[in-house]
């Protein structure tokens, strides 16, 4: 079977399984009796295998498969739940997770067996059952399959007089009769190994429908449907076939293990109508009638829960990001059109009505364009739920108590941003863990609670979304920054001396520099803070750092809700016309030719204390500059960072908000051109990536 | 598949199933190119180009198509032709392809739409391919007698790196 076409909704839901694994077994650490977080775990483990296996992933199967095991003991009662297993459990969840992006990669899952992991689920199971009476236990559920099964077998013959009728399907049955109809009571028992139950049920109904009428199925059409069986279900069926042809009927489909079934006497059933069950097989039905009653009843109130439960969840609709694409580039269009229109009425001193009318047209325009950008929003949940288990994993690692707090996991954000925000906040939470909180012994002299606090923050402000990430530690200690610096040889002592707090902070964001006294496998090699702070800069976001010693610190992220559309200053250089993004433009400034210097054979301006490298654009732009070399020159100050350049232009054009436009993949090497965009009168203009140039 | 579709039946009643392909004519100096209409998109006039920068010669710049950008080609600059001389004929041919997208090619002029048979098409042989740029994949021999050459896409698409 090809599969290949269910690749992306089994990734989706492999991750949505995966995540509700996660959450559920930190769940269960603190609460390891609850019920309901282990049939919901046992639920996703079971979706999960039976995903995995229709995929054909079987390594994937396989370790699901003993991870069910391990939850099904559980959830019997015959194992409890410790600490040790739910390292294993993460642990699988790693490896799952392995797999996921292996199949994410390359469509194949790789040839990691992880059998270590199998080992260890193994040994879980039998860890628990390890005490002498625990013995028994095992032997007893040893023994038990075999046994009910063979009670299946016994009692399936007579499955279908446990039936309960009501007198409409009573009377049912006696019409088919008189009409010369004959009345089957039907048990189909489906193969442990069947991995899509509801489907091979469904078979099996519409091979008997074929035969005859399916008056009543138990359980509920809808429950077998709904995959709410165990493994067998009965049916009564009136047919004119014989009982042979409907039973072969069913035989046909695969993975069935046995069909059984026999001629209804209805004339004792009725005589006990009123009953629930059928005593006419004896007491050996009813005695195991009852027990299946009571577990029926037991699944019943344990389905009902997380039925409950499930609602809660948010339905949503998968939406192809083409098709928002399309939408997106529709909206766009609208506001050219209406672009032009604001800029036709301008040039034909046009009446009070027209004017009426494009106000009116861009309001629809900017309500449509919202409602678009908001299609396109996520909220940061999707990222931030991992947090919490790699916080468990690094307290755990680095030996630390600590707890994470987190709020706003609803914010909204550009897909593309949440996409790419979850490594940078990654670092910073690391970051935090490792070097912000301190070890027990110096929290307990401090007075500080043992257990330290991470605290993730997030919220809208304006046209931003702020992220914090908080901690109650040690804060920044920026004597040892200076000192590490001083050693690095990144400031000269004298620069030390005038240097504020806020200027040590900022070299933490040098590359290659940590201040780890030892390197852990958590942090301190010094990658960190530096790809944090150009991650997020290449989203046109900020970070910054509050931090008072002994106290703890704040690193503050701040994204623009989107990417899509900016804000930006439009340029003219050499006839062509540009866009800066708004948000990297420090200043605008006019200067005289004489006061360019010359250093290192570079041109520089000294600006307010500062020397600032010049960059004309003319020349990287391939044209040649409309002024003349005697005018003034007018330049727009860009910063990256805390580095700043003066790009040196022609004309000042005015501020507009722009439209990103790919470029599309045929033209790949122009670096310092980010996209283009497409103006008011159609003419396309291309958008300078700043960051690029400095 | 998509060629079946785009079968021409009238064709086809002159020489039982003979597969049949159309092409675009257009014209570039002298000579006539054909290109499968399945990779064509759009036939738009010239309009404005906006240049990049630091670009190989022959990829002038984007246009703007509908709210699209997309990047345009001159045909001529990359066959090694001289300059476009834009005229009210200059077109620009939207091809779509599988790889790159979307892009514009510039062409002196559209001539017609012809149906060859596969027939009437013959591969470029060896020799002529060899010498210098191959632009060219088979050559089309139409009934009046006219000859033509039809067009390589991937020598269109494929950027040269050489720049």
């Amino acid at each position: 079977m090809d599969v290949s076409q269910y690749l992306d909704i089994f990734l989706d839901e492999t991750k949505e399984h995966l995540q509700s694994l996660s959450d559920q077994i930190m769940k269960l650490e603190s609460d390891s009796e609850d019920m309901n977080t282990i049939n919901e775990i046992f639920r996703a483990a079971h979706s999960l295998k039976g995903m995995a296996g229709t995929m054909g992933y079987k390594r994937m199967q396989n370790l699901t498969h003993d991870m069910e095991n391990v939850f099904s003991e559980v959830r019997n009662g015959n194992l409890k739940v410790q600490p040790a297993m739910i390292d294993v459990l993460f642990a699988c969840l790693d490896a799952l997770d392995e797999y996921t992006q292996n199949i994410q990669n390359t469509a194949d899952e790789g040839t990691n067996d992880n059998e270590p992991l199998i080992k260890r689920l193994n040994d879980l199971l039998q860890g628990g059952n390890n005490s002498a009476p625990a013995e028994q236990k095992k032997e007893e559920t040893k023994a038990e399959p075999p046994a009910s099964a063979d009670s299946g077998s016994g009692s399936g013959a007579e499955k279908w007089n446990d039936i309960h009728l009501d007198d409409a399907q009573i009377h049912v049955i006696q019409e088919a009769r008189k009409q010369g109809m004959e009345c089957f009571g039907i048990n189909v028992v489906v193969q442990d190994s069947c991995l899509l139950k509801a489907a091979r049920a469904f078979l099996v109904f519409k091979a008997i429908e074929e035969k005859g009428e399916i008056i009543v199925s138990n359980p509920s059409a809808q429950d077998v449907e709904d995959e709410r069986f165990d493994k067998d279900f009965t049916l009564l069926v009136v047919s004119t076939s014989s009982l042979d042809d409907v039973i072969k009927a069913a035989q046909n489909v695969s993975e069935i293990a046995s069909v059984t079934g026999a001629v209804i006497d209805l004339e004792k059933t009725k005589d006990y109508k009123p009953k629930e069950e059928t005593p006419a097989a004896g007491p050996a039905a009813a005695a195991s009638a009852a027990p299946a009653a009571a577990a029926s009843a037991a699944k019943n109130t344990a389905d009902k829960k997380p039925a409950e439960n499930k609602q809660v969840v948010k339905r949503t609709v998968r939406v192809d990001i083409e098709k928002l694409d399309v939408l997106m580039n529709l909206v766009s269009e609208l506001i050219i059109a209406k672009n032009s229109l604001v800029s036709a009425t301008g040039q034909v001193q046009a009446g009070a009505g027209v004017g009426e009318h494009i106000e009116y047209l861009e309001r629809v325009t900017t309500s449509l364009h919202e409602s678009v950008m908001k299609v396109r929003m996520v909220p940061i949940e999707s990222v931030v739920n991992k947090f919490p288990r790699m916080i468990r994993d690094l307290s755990k690692k680095l030996d630390k108590k600590m707890e994470l707090y987190m709020t706003g996991e609803g914010t909204e954000l550009d897909r593309t941003v949440v996409d790419e925000i979850g490594d940078p906040l990654m670092h910073l939470l690391r970051n935090s863990a490792d070097h912000g909180l301190e070890s027990a012994e110096v929290r307990a002299q401090r007075g500080k609670p043992p257990v330290g606090s991470i605290f993730l923050d997030a919220y809208q402000d304006g046209n931003n979304v702020v992220i914090e990430v908080r901690d109650d530690g040690n804060g920044i200690d920026t004597e040892a920054v200076k000192a590490k610096a001083l050693e690095r040889g990144v400031i000269t002592p004298d620069q030390a001396a005038v240097m504020t707090d806020k200027e040590i902070i900022d070299l933490l964001f040098l590359p290659s520099f940590s201040t780890a006294k030892k390197v852990t496998d958590v942090s301190g090699r010094g990658v960190g803070l530096d790809v944090v702070k150009s991650k997020i800069e290449s989203l046109s976001g900020e970070v910054e750092v509050k931090s008072q010693l002994g106290v703890g610190s704040t690193w503050t992220i701040r994204l623009p809700l989107t990417l899509a559309i900016i804000q930006s200053l439009m340029v003219n250089v050499g006839g062509e016309k540009y866009a800066i993004s708004l948000g990297s433009i420090q200043s605008l400034e006019s200067i005289a030719p004489s006061e360019v210097k010359l250093v290192q054979n570079k041109e520089v301006i000294y600006l307010r204390g500062s020397v600032l490298p010049l960059i004309r654009m003319d020349q990287v732009l391939d044209v040649k500059s409309i002024r003349g070399p005697e005018e003034e020159i007018t330049v727009v100050i860009v910063k990256k960072g805390d580095k700043m350049a003066g790009l040196v232009i022609d004309e000042l054009l005015g501020q507009l908000e722009i439209v990103i436009k790919p470029l599309g993949k045929y033209i790949k090497q122009c670096k310092f051109i980010s996209g283009a965009t497409i103006l008011g009168d159609g003419e396309v203009a291309l958008i300078l990536d700043t960051n690029a140039l400095i | 598949m998509d060629i079946s579709s785009l079968k021409n039946t009238a064709q086809g009643t002159e020489d039982g199933k003979e597969e049949t392909t159309q092409y675009i004519v257009v014209g570039l100096g002298s000579e006539n190119y054909g290109i499968n209409i399945r990779y064509v998109d759009n036939i738009v006039r010239m309009q404005r180009i906006t240049r990049v920068p630091k670009m190989p010669n022959y990829l002038i710049g984007i246009i703007n198509l509908r709210g699209e950008v997309l990047p345009v080609v001159s045909l001529r600059l990359k066959m090694g032709l001289e300059t476009d001389v834009y005229e009210k004929s200059t077109r620009i041919i939207i091809l779509k392809t599988e790889n790159e997208g979307k892009m514009g090619v510039i062409v002196d002029n559209v001539r017609e739409v012809v149906t060859l048979g596969s027939s009437q098409v013959d591969k470029v042989d060896y020799d002529l391919k060899s010498e210098g740029k191959n632009f060219v994949t088979s050559v089309g021999k139409r009934e009046n007698g006219e000859l033509v050459s039809i067009l390589d896409l991937n020598f269109i698409t494929l950027e040269e790196n050489t720049q």
